[in-house]
């Protein structure tokens, strides 16, 4: 049953960024030329209605399924791998026109070269663990 | 009305292209149906698990993890590929999509032409994988998403999303990493690949 709710989260995610045309590379070009509003309009609203529903979440008066107070852990404060890293991420999401959710839906929607892509991703992620030792941080 | 008309108009509807409020609102409420399964929003996590599951543990200490701790991202994931798949199928709309003229000019200068789709099929297909820009879009492009997002600590939905909206400062200076990379990117080094 909870793992029929979480396939269906996923379902949901599949459809909202298909349709909302998130997936597009066309749409991530436009974005990081500042030529339309729309991928700021989706990632500012996801936030102005997210902020407060953690916010009220994290107050607990609404428990989880499993009936645990919601927590959302602090994410380390290493501030150079933010950024490098971050730099990182962003050249490949403006080559590939997809962050790795986007990547996963594409190969849904039938795009079956973005399996190439992920391949490239898992191993851009082997490649940061093997080496992540010697990076500063 | 029949309930099946109901049903129809409701389909039409869904197939338009959504505007942006309800791409917005549509992630939030993944957000919340989420965190109230005790998950935070986060995907590039994924990729390590699936290097994990490959048997990367056997040459990285980074893999040694116990992966099925994380196996509900691969049940969210799964959903979210039959998502895309539904949503190409039953709620597909054939109109070309509707980008800025000015997306589409600048485009057209770098030799890049617009086809409607989500993507330019010109470029992303297997065949051009074995181009010089290609193989950079494509498998350089997974790999910086891949080593970059690990490396950053989360990715757009972790970070740009998750960590933002729980106002967390890492999030936000990896998320102004992300647009300089993409910044780098798309103005710097594209007149180079094309």
């Amino acid at each position: 049953m909870r793992q029929l709710f979480l396939l269906f989260t996923g379902i949901l995610f599949g459809i909202v960024l298909t349709k909302a045309e998130v997936i597009s590379w066309y749409r991530i070009q436009e974005m990081f030329r500042f030529q339309s509003f729309h991928m700021y309009g989706v990632i500012g609203f996801a936030l102005v209605l997210s902020i407060p529903i953690i916010k009220i979440l994290k107050s607990g008066v609404i428990k989880d399924l499993d009936g645990h107070k919601i927590m959302i852990e602090e994410k380390p404060p290493l501030f150079k791998s933010a950024i490098f890293g971050g730099i990182i991420f962003g050249m490949g999401w403006a080559f590939t026109g997809a962050c790795p959710g986007p990547i996963y839906i594409l190969i849904g929607n039938g795009y079956l070269i973005y399996l190439i892509i992920l391949l490239s991703a898992v191993i851009g992620a082997f490649l940061y663990g093997f080496i992540s030792k010697r990076l500063p941080h | 009305m029949s309930a099946h008309d109901n049903r129809i108009i409701m389909i039409e509807f869904l197939s338009q292209p959504w505007p942006w409020y309800l791409g917005g609102l549509g992630i939030a409420l993944v957000i919340f149906l989420l965190l109230i399964q005790g998950r935070i929003f986060g995907v590039s996590s994924s990729l390590e698990t699936l290097c994990t599951i490959g048997g990367a543990g056997r040459t990285a200490e980074y893999f040694r993890v116990d992966w099925k701790q994380r196996s509900w991202l691969l049940i969210f994931l799964a959903g979210s590929v039959i998502g895309g798949f539904i949503a190409s199928g039953v709620l597909s709309n054939p109109d070309p999509i509707d980008i800025s003229t000015a997306t589409i000019e600048d485009l057209s200068g770098l030799g890049i032409h617009f086809d409607g789709n989500f993507l330019p099929e010109s470029l992303f297909n297997w065949s051009n994988l074995l181009t010089l820009n290609g193989f950079l879009l494509m498998i350089g492009g997974g790999l910086l998403v891949g080593f970059g997002s690990r490396y950053a600590g989360g990715c757009t939905s972790g970070h740009a999303i998750s960590g933002i909206a729980d106002l967390q400062l890492p999030s936000m200076v990896a998320t102004i990493g992300f647009f300089i990379g993409g910044l780098i990117a798309v103005h710097l080094l594209f007149p180079f690949i094309f």
